[in-house]
């Protein structure tokens, strides 16, 4: 049992963290209002949680001007897929045992 | 079950939803098939009376080039053409707006315009492709060409929204591919690709995901 506790990743401690991920695993590049959007959360909620992903290097971020206005956009790198998925691996793990 | 348990099960689901609700466009509403095919199958009504025929009697060609009521064919399925395509996109638009007003979902997006880019590029090569037919004199493949690409269209735009339109898709191809091999048949093939299909894959998506609501 606690072997696998230790599996589920700090990084997605947060609701909100595995939700940002959960949008970006099945999407490509994902601009900032349609994740607010989606989760229902206030700019800067989603700002520091992207903030976290990032550091970590969860995912990519792309600033570029859509006609005037600026659009950043969010794509979850090849690591923070890979995490994302042992930590849902984890998480099935955890429910499967108490069972 | 214990409450991290009831948590992590909570979890779980709730990124199944996010993933399902960000990739596809869900408030597609099984009443605009239905309102689309009824328009359909009024345009086809309306068509074998102008032809003055009825449905799988066999005598596709005799009137095409006479006209009636003092309407030449081309005019005649030409505006009624464009009449069904009109109606049946303002009806589609109506009923799946209120979907997705009833459900509290975003109408207008970036899972919408994904979901509508999918359907156009194939629709227009098919459109494109079928002037060239009529130009070329190749009039009895047109009805089977706009069912293939049209069945072609849905089964790439059931990636971005509800995967029954696969089986729509599926259906409307199969159903030209049938037309191309047995000519003469287009109106009767329309009417059941555009008119019953739409209706039959309508209902039945209104009462899997509609009715309970």
């Amino acid at each position: 049992m606690k072997r696998i506790l230790t599996k589920l990743n700090k990084a997605f401690d947060h609701r909100v963290r595995l939700g940002i991920m959960s949008v970006l695993v099945v999407n490509d590049w994902v601009d900032f209002t349609f994740l607010k959007d989606t989760l229902e959360l206030t700019d800067g909620r989603l700002a520091s949680h992207i903030k976290a992903l990032e550091k970590v290097k969860y995912l990519e971020v792309r600033k570029r001007f859509v006609g005037r206005k600026p659009n950043t956009s969010y794509r979850v790198t090849e690591k923070g897929r890979q995490a994302f998925q042992a930590h849902l691996d984890a998480l099935e793990e955890l429910l499967k045992q108490s069972k | 079950m214990t409450p991290t348990n009831r948590e992590h099960l909570a979890t779980l689901s709730e990124i199944r939803s996010l993933m399902e609700r960000s990739s596809r466009f869900i408030s597609l509403s099984g009443l605009s098939g239905v309102a689309a095919g009824l328009w359909a199958l009024v345009g086809a009504a309306a068509a074998f009376v102008y032809l003055g025929k009825v449905p799988f009697d066999g005598r596709y060609h005799t009137f095409v080039d006479v006209g009636q009521w003092g309407v030449p064919p081309v005019v005649f399925f030409a505006i009624n053409a464009s009449l069904v395509l009109v109606l049946a996109l303002f009806s589609g638009i109506y009923f799946t707006t209120r979907k997705a007003r009833r459900n509290g979902q975003p109408i207008w997006g970036q899972l919408t315009r994904r979901l509508l880019w999918s359907l156009a590029v194939p629709l227009a090569v098919g459109g494109l492709f079928s002037l060239a037919m009529i130009r070329m004199g190749m009039v009895l493949l047109v009805a089977p060409a706009t069912l293939v690409f049209y069945g072609l269209a849905l089964l790439n735009a059931s990636k971005y929204t509800l995967h029954d339109i696969r089986y729509l898709g599926m259906t409307e191809m199969g159903l030209g591919l049938i037309a191309a091999f047995w000519p003469g048949y287009g109106l009767e093939f329309w009417a059941i690709g555009f008119g019953l299909a739409h209706i039959f894959y309508g209902t039945a998506m209104y009462m899997k995901y509609e009715r309970k609501l």
